[in-house]
């Protein structure tokens, strides 16, 4: 279980990754398409919620990766 | 320690009442604004001005996504350091005094830009508040629960979100038909000034609210702490930047609050958007569908949160987001086929792809068998929803530590519930306008975060309860 947990670390890595490109790809095309300041807002405001949620993911896929969820702490002294 | 967190069940009682009738209460005002966004806008941020319908995007997107975890993090930071009976107090005061506030605006055509300059100051209060109010509410609910009993008595603040969509759904109505004795004049004068009756109302609702919760003691736990003098100096750090506990603030966003809450937003949202937009059910009968189901389903929400404290909560949620995954296209496909006799005429025509917005351009009403069988539709989503939310607050209180657990879990609940299902909605549209062909197309949104979320909640969660969430 812990060797799976580890190898779906890199999927979880590479969809933080997936996700924010394409939400750029995403903005780029809607911006380009309609060019207005409504359009500028909501999808500047998208990559930019999107930005810190698929650091999250990258860095909750590094950690799994690595093993770090292979035991969850029981106590708060192990956080 | 156990003692610290025993109430005698009258106590216990008085401990639910006051901080579920509050919750219900913010998201109350919440959805009243979100219900009645096509008359706001009309009256505050007319089309034919550019700034002004900038300004409706604004409050449309910021509130939700950017200022709901920003609140989060404001309040529980707040509720880390001062306590949370005061912090949730203050996010009630801040949420009530917001909607009332909107009430009262005069409309853009009396005071032109400064009417969506200041109802766009007071939705973001209210998204402010939102961010503050659940964090506090099931913090302080679970810090007074017994340990075997955690799960039955914070779903109790469970029900409160979907309860709040069924009061402001209800009031709406109501008001929306009681201005006049004839139908259409009633409409009238609601779309005019009776629109602002439920604003008002708010403020008479947290008045009683603040009432009952200022006689309220502040959690026994976080008291306890207090007196010891072991309270955080700085949630924030060591709530994201220690690694450890950053870990599992992770671990509850993609593990547990992103799947929930794309299945909350489709089960009660999509779900009612998709009846009225693309089933092109009238107004009354799309929001009354959806009364019905709350009202058969919101029972659910206690069952599940008693059954995680015999079971875990880890399966139950988890089984949730299996039968959405496997059940969101053939359920909402039923719904479709359901809605329009004369589509089912028209898939046997030449038409190879029949869409209902062909079928039926004017809104239309069904039925009482195929009404109560929409209503059964909704239900199954909403259970579905009772599945993933009921269990979730004493699941995310036992995933972190007393002393930061305010800020802890706020956080990875707003950018699950604001974020992730606030977009379902959005994303829907998108991939419907992209794709033409299938009426269905929106729900691999929700079906791909939830899929993703099971999967991780399946792999890395425990399903150990923590009886004992002292330390």
């Amino acid at each position: 279980m812990d060797q799976l947990k580890r190898a779906f670390g890199l999927l979880w890595m590479l969809l933080g990754f997936a996700a924010l490109i394409a939400v750029i790809l995403m903005a780029q095309a809607e911006i380009a398409r309609k060019p207005t300041a409504d359009t500028w807002i909501q999808w500047g405001v998208f990559v930019g919620i999107t930005l810190p949620i698929a650091i999250g993911l990258f860095l909750f896929g590094l950690f799994a990766f690595k093993g770090e969820y292979d035991r969850l702490p029981t106590r708060s002294s192990e956080l | 320690m156990e003692k610290a967190t025993t109430q005698a069940p009258k106590g216990i009682r008085q401990v639910i009442w006051a901080s579920s009738l509050g919750t219900l209460i913010e998201w109350y005002d919440f959805y009243i604004f979100g219900s009645l966004a096509t008359v706001i806008a009309t009256q505050f941020f007319p089309k034919t001005n550019p700034t002004a319908a900038l300004l409706s995007v604004l409050a449309t997107f910021a509130a939700g996504f950017i200022v709901r975890p920003f609140g989060a993090l404001v309040f529980g930071r707040i509720g880390d350091l001062v306590g949370r009976k005061y912090t949730f107090l203050l996010t009630l005061v801040i949420m009530g005094g917001s909607t009332f506030c909107i009430g009262l605006v005069p409309s853009y055509e009396s005071i032109g830009f400064a009417a969506p300059i200041i109802v766009l100051v007071l939705r973001l209060l209210q998204g402010l508040a939102l961010g503050g109010e659940y964090g506090g509410a099931a913090t302080y609910v679970a810090e007074h629960a017994p340990p075997n009993r955690r799960g039955f008595y914070t779903s109790w603040i469970q029900t409160t979100a979907t309860l709040g969509l069924f009061v402001s759904l209800g009031v709406i109505l109501i008001t929306r038909h009681v201005l006049d004795g004839d139908e259409a004049t009633s409409i009238a004068k609601f779309n005019d000034w009776g629109w602002r009756i439920p604003f008002l109302l708010s403020i008479v609702l947290v008045g009683v609210s603040v009432y009952i919760r200022l006689k309220m003691n502040e959690s026994p736990l976080f008291s306890k702490l207090k007196n010891e003098g072991r309270t955080s100096t700085n949630p924030l750090k060591e709530s994201f930047a220690h690694k450890g506990n950053l870990k599992m603030v992770l671990l509850a966003l993609f593990g547990a609050t992103m799947g929930q809450g794309v299945v909350w937003y489709t089960g009660q949202f999509y779900a009612q958007s998709f009846l009225e937009n693309t089933c092109k059910l009238d107004f009354d009968q799309s929001r009354t569908i959806l009364i019905w189901a709350i009202l058969f389903a919101t029972p659910f929400f206690v069952v599940f949160g008693a059954w995680s404290d015999r079971v875990g909560r880890k399966w139950i949620m988890i089984s949730g987001m299996v039968l959405a995954v496997f059940t969101y296209r053939p359920l909402f496909n039923e719904m479709q086929r359901s809605t329009v006799p004369s589509l089912e005429v028209s898939a046997h025509t030449d038409s190879p792809t029949p869409t209902l917005a062909t079928a039926a351009s004017t809104p239309i009403t069904v039925g009482n068998s195929t009404y109560w069988k929409l209503v059964g539709i909704v239900f199954i989503l909403i259970l579905y929803v009772t599945m993933v939310y009921g269990p979730i607050a004493a699941f995310l209180v036992e995933l972190f530590p007393t002393k930061i657990r305010y800020t802890s879990m706020s956080l990875p609940y707003h950018i699950g519930n604001g974020v992730f299902g606030g977009l379902t909605p959005f994303i829907a549209t998108l991939l419907t306008t992209v794709y033409h062909n299938d009426v269905l197309v929106g729900l691999w949104y929700p079906i791909a975060i939830a899929g993703v979320c099971l999967v991780i909640g399946t792999l890395y969660i425990s399903d150990r309860i923590d009886t004992d969430i002292t330390n």
